[in-house]
């Protein structure tokens, strides 16, 4: 999971996919904005065919964080 | 038979309200307002109500167009802060403008009434009942505004565009609309409350309200949707499309929407720079700047697009 997810990452922050690790921070580490997150939540949603709601948002704080929200929604890693 | 636009006019209030100025009345700066919406400056109106910014910019479109205002057999309007809930802004335009031929009326779209006021408007061109018609999106949201709400207040602006269209051979290609009532939450500004002498109740008016996570989400994803669909049913391919011509509610939309679409952003023109947010205004100011600018040549394919409070979206084809 974590390849692909650098991916995407890369691709929707604009940032060097070999930066990325489990414990990136988006906002700390990769300078990403409040917009950047929502952009990175969408193309993470089509991705993997799964709804995250705004409200859990705020927990996903770094890389380890969405991989572990996505196996807690079924996601196979 | 379709529609063909012959001119194109907008107004905007002579007020400029940097951020700066912005900074000066709410907790805010230039810097989290630039790099979150990419809007530097908006037109706040100081005396123009609704109907004058209308009335002016139809006056302008109708001076671009070269016709008289008793051609014109309808005026469609679309706005969200009229001046009156009676006459409409529509009939107070057609007055101003001395349009005594046409039928008048006002349309509820929000940021998406422009396209609807268009669509709507074809469709009576299209089927032959009118032949020229005369559309505006105006919207004075500085009204509706809470002052006080960092999160909305640096978003929006006032003004006006219009268009003047006539039935022809060539002109609207296609067009789609949509609305999604059950989730018209997520960005809601009330009315005048219910309130009279039996329930003992005073009537009170509420502002502009929105979750502007859910509105992002909303537009990044049913804009290029709705392009796409434009383009599908009609048999038009992406690079055949010179402009983009998209409500400007925020830079980084625009931006998400070019990305989505695979498109450079040199297609998708913007203005939201200086004038914000105006809702209903956008897309035709933006319009008749491209026109002016000499950037529309005759034949050239263009897509207008808006979404906004409904939720509403709409994205019109059109051949210059």
């Amino acid at each position: 999971m974590l390849e692909k997810m650098k991916e995407i990452i890369a691709d929707q922050l604009s940032v060097d996919a070999d930066s990325i690790t489990e414990t990136t921070s988006f906002k700390d580490d990769l300078g990403a904005d409040s917009l950047d997150l929502f952009e990175l939540v969408m193309a993470l949603e089509d991705e993997y065919s799964v709804e995250i709601p705004s409200e859990d948002l705020q927990n996903l704080l770094t890389v380890g964080d969405v991989m572990n929200y996505l196996k807690g929604k079924g996601v196979e890693a | 038979m379709t529609s063909k636009v012959i001119g194109t006019g907008s107004y905007v209030p002579e007020r400029v309200v940097t951020n700066e100025d912005l900074a000066k009345v709410v907790d805010t700066n230039d810097e989290w307002i630039v790099t979150r919406t990419g809007i530097h400056e908006r037109r706040i109106a100081m005396d123009e109500g609704t109907s004058f910014m209308a009335a002016e910019a139809s006056r302008r479109a109708l001076a671009d167009a070269g016709i008289d205002a008793s051609e014109l057999d309808l005026i469609i309007l679309a706005t969200s802060s009229s001046d009156h809930c009676f006459p409409s802004t529509a009939c107070e335009v057609q007055a101003e403008i001395r349009a005594k031929n046409a039928v008048a009326f006002d349309i509820s779209a929000a940021c998406s009434g422009f396209e609807f006021a268009l669509s709507t408007a074809h469709a009576f061109l299209a089927s032959g009942t009118y032949r020229t018609a005369l559309i505006v999106g105006a919207d004075c949201l500085s009204k509706l505004t809470d002052w006080t709400d960092r999160g909305t207040c640096v978003l929006f602006g006032d003004g006006a565009g219009a268009a003047v269209i006539q039935a022809g051979e060539t002109g609207v290609i296609h067009m789609v609309m949509g609305s999604d009532g059950a989730r018209g939450q997520v960005l809601t500004c009330t009315a005048r409350t219910d309130g009279n002498v039996f329930n003992g109740k005073t009537p009170e008016f509420g502002y502009i309200q929105m979750d502007g996570q859910e509105v992002f989400k909303f537009a990044v994803k049913k804009v290029p949707e709705c392009i796409r669909q434009v383009l599908d049913e009609s048999g038009t391919s992406m690079d055949e499309i010179k402009y983009f011509v998209l409500h400007q509610a925020n830079y980084r939309i625009c931006e998400a929407v070019a990305k989505r679409l695979k498109q450079p952003l040199e297609k998708v023109p913007m203005n939201i720079d200086r004038f914000g947010n105006t809702s209903g205004a956008t897309v035709p100011i933006l319009l008749d700047e491209l026109n002016r600018e000499g950037k529309l040549e005759r034949g050239d394919k263009i897509v207008l697009a808006g979404f906004g409070g409904g939720l509403t979206w709409g994205a019109v084809l059109l051949e210059w």
